[in-house]
């Protein structure tokens, strides 16, 4: 129990003193989840709205694969972009394996179906009276998208969220693609793992509290702008 | 609509490279030089001086050749003669130079129920852990240590497999903690046991054997076979590794236990 508790102590530290390697670590993974995020918002909301709003064959289909793209395991992206940056493969020459870009790609390859397939369930929550409420209104296509836009935004502040969420916890891309390079690539949950294999608790463990927080810091906010706007 | 787009991709810019784009360099090495601090130590100087960011992948030996073979990474500092030279003769690799040694050492349980304790020959050692069916836990990871391991198993004629036999495919720290968490015996290089000897209860058994020498060489990838790989800088690196200066760096790198490892850049073992 004495472990425990030193590991505790010693992680409180580690926050408290604001250790370098520590901000630096967490720097990494706020930095590619936020970009992984924001790519994945800008593509992501506006094909699932469309996904939604348009009818086209094979509709029924896409929505099924996004659903199940869902939950792609992180190490077969991480496997798939890896033989595409490698030296060997199509993209080698760019020399991007073992980098933050490589880590984006793969975790906006994570995030994708998930803003994409809950954007495409909070449009469709919708009432379904809109559409001709703002066709007999006389609304344009830009018009309307706005206000569907408008309308969803719970659900896609939700898509978003959920998104962020998925990539900020992972570790097999940011692993497989990113390398674990300390003071480059490192991340928070490549960082515990290492850690926790060298058997150094309380690194971890200061992480771990780390990533737990802005967890929920995030759901508060989402929180907050749900009760402000009802 | 122009102007936002600009937004984003200054956004996205700061997000993946926050600092000004320094030169780098990406050098693969064992987890035996990394974890042990060892290269925290000596690389320092040689990023300051040349104003260049070394990106450290640690990786098992056979792995690092693998990434150099891509030309996903400009040098490579491993361990394993074998797979060195065959890494330099297909062309991928170029002027190896030795840089340091240390040796392996077999550690286990205190109680010591394979009685290997005090054996000079590793052979014999290896033949009582297999004879008893004592627990030994393997890198299993076509790492450096993997790759003597499988040699002096090779050497003793025995195939080990069975319950007693655990291959984990992990580093070498992480190895030396679960051996410890499951009391068996491991292969383990001098530096690694000596930065975590008094984080485990496992004890030094056998040393001393010449099968258990450990030298560690650097090795450019070569130019020829990938054209982006960072050569001249990549030889820099190897000058500076291999320079009087960094190899008394090398020699002073000392935890409680005693001395890491040991410079040979001028009287290379093999």
């Amino acid at each position: 129990m004495e472990y425990v508790l030193d590991g505790i102590k010693e992680a409180l530290r580690i926050i408290a003193t604001f250790d370098r390697e520590f901000l630096q670590i967490v720097s990494v993974s706020l930095r590619t989840a936020g970009a992984s995020t924001l790519l994945a918002t800008l593509t992501g909301v506006p094909f699932g709205v469309l996904v939604a709003l348009k009818t086209f064959p094979g509709r029924r289909a896409l929505i099924m694969v996004l659903n199940t793209l869902m939950s792609l395991p992180t190490v077969v992206i991480g496997l798939l972009v890896y033989s595409f940056l490698s030296g060997h493969g199509p993209l080698g020459r760019l020399g991007l394996l073992y980098s933050v870009t490589a880590m984006v790609v793969g975790q906006f390859i994570l995030a994708f179906p998930i803003v994409a397939g809950l954007t495409v369930s909070a449009v469709q929550g919708l009432d379904g009276r809109i559409h001709p409420t703002l066709a007999s209104l006389g609304a344009d296509s830009h018009q309307s998208l706005r206000m569907f836009l408008n309308e969803a935004r719970f659900g896609l502040c939700g898509a978003i969220v959920a998104g962020f969420g998925r990539v900020f916890s992972e570790i097999g891309v940011s692993m497989m693609l990113g390398g674990n390079i300390k003071g480059y690539t490192r991340n928070i949950t490549t960082a515990m793992a290492l850690e926790t294999s060298k058997g150094e608790f309380a690194m971890g463990l200061a992480l771990g509290i780390i990533l737990l927080a802005v967890a929920l810091a995030i759901n508060v906010l989402f929180g907050l702008l749900q009760r402000k706007a009802k | 609509m122009r102007t936002r787009l600009t937004m984003v991709v200054i956004v996205l810019a700061l997000l993946v490279n926050p600092g000004l784009a320094k030169q780098f360099l990406k050098l693969a090495t064992t987890t035996s030089t990394y974890e042990t601090g060892l290269l925290d130590h000596i690389l320092p100087p040689f990023e300051k001086k040349h104003n260049v960011r070394v990106y450290v992948i640690s990786v098992g030996t056979g792995k690092a050749i693998k990434l150099a073979e891509n030309g996903d990474v400009d040098v490579i500092l491993v361990h394993a003669k074998r797979m060195e030279d065959k890494f330099v003769a297909e062309g991928f690799g170029v002027n190896r130079r030795e840089v340091m040694y240390n040796d392996f050492l077999i550690i286990g349980p205190r109680a010591d129920p394979a009685g290997i304790c005090g054996l000079k020959d590793v052979q014999e050692a290896m033949k009582r852990i297999f004879n008893t069916k004592q627990r030994f836990i393997s890198r299993g990871d076509d790492s450096g240590t993997h790759e003597i391991e499988k040699h002096l198993w090779v050497k003793a004629k025995l195939r080990p497999e069975g319950e007693w036999y655990l291959e984990v495919g992990q580093g070498m720290t992480a190895v030396l903690i679960i051996a410890d968490e499951k009391n068996g015996y491991v292969l383990i290089d001098r530096a690694t046991y000596l930065v975590n000897c008094n984080k485990v209860r496992l004890v030094k058994l056998v040393e001393g054997d010449k099968d258990l020498l450990n030298p560690y060489g650097i090795i450019a990838a070569s130019p020829y076979k990938h054209s982006h790989v960072k050569y001249e800088l990549a030889m820099t690196l190897i000058g500076w590794l291999t320079s009087p200066e960094c190899q008394k760096l090398i020699a002073a790198y000392r935890k409680e236990g005693g001395q890491l490892f040991y410079p040979s850049a001028d009287k290379p073992m093999r």
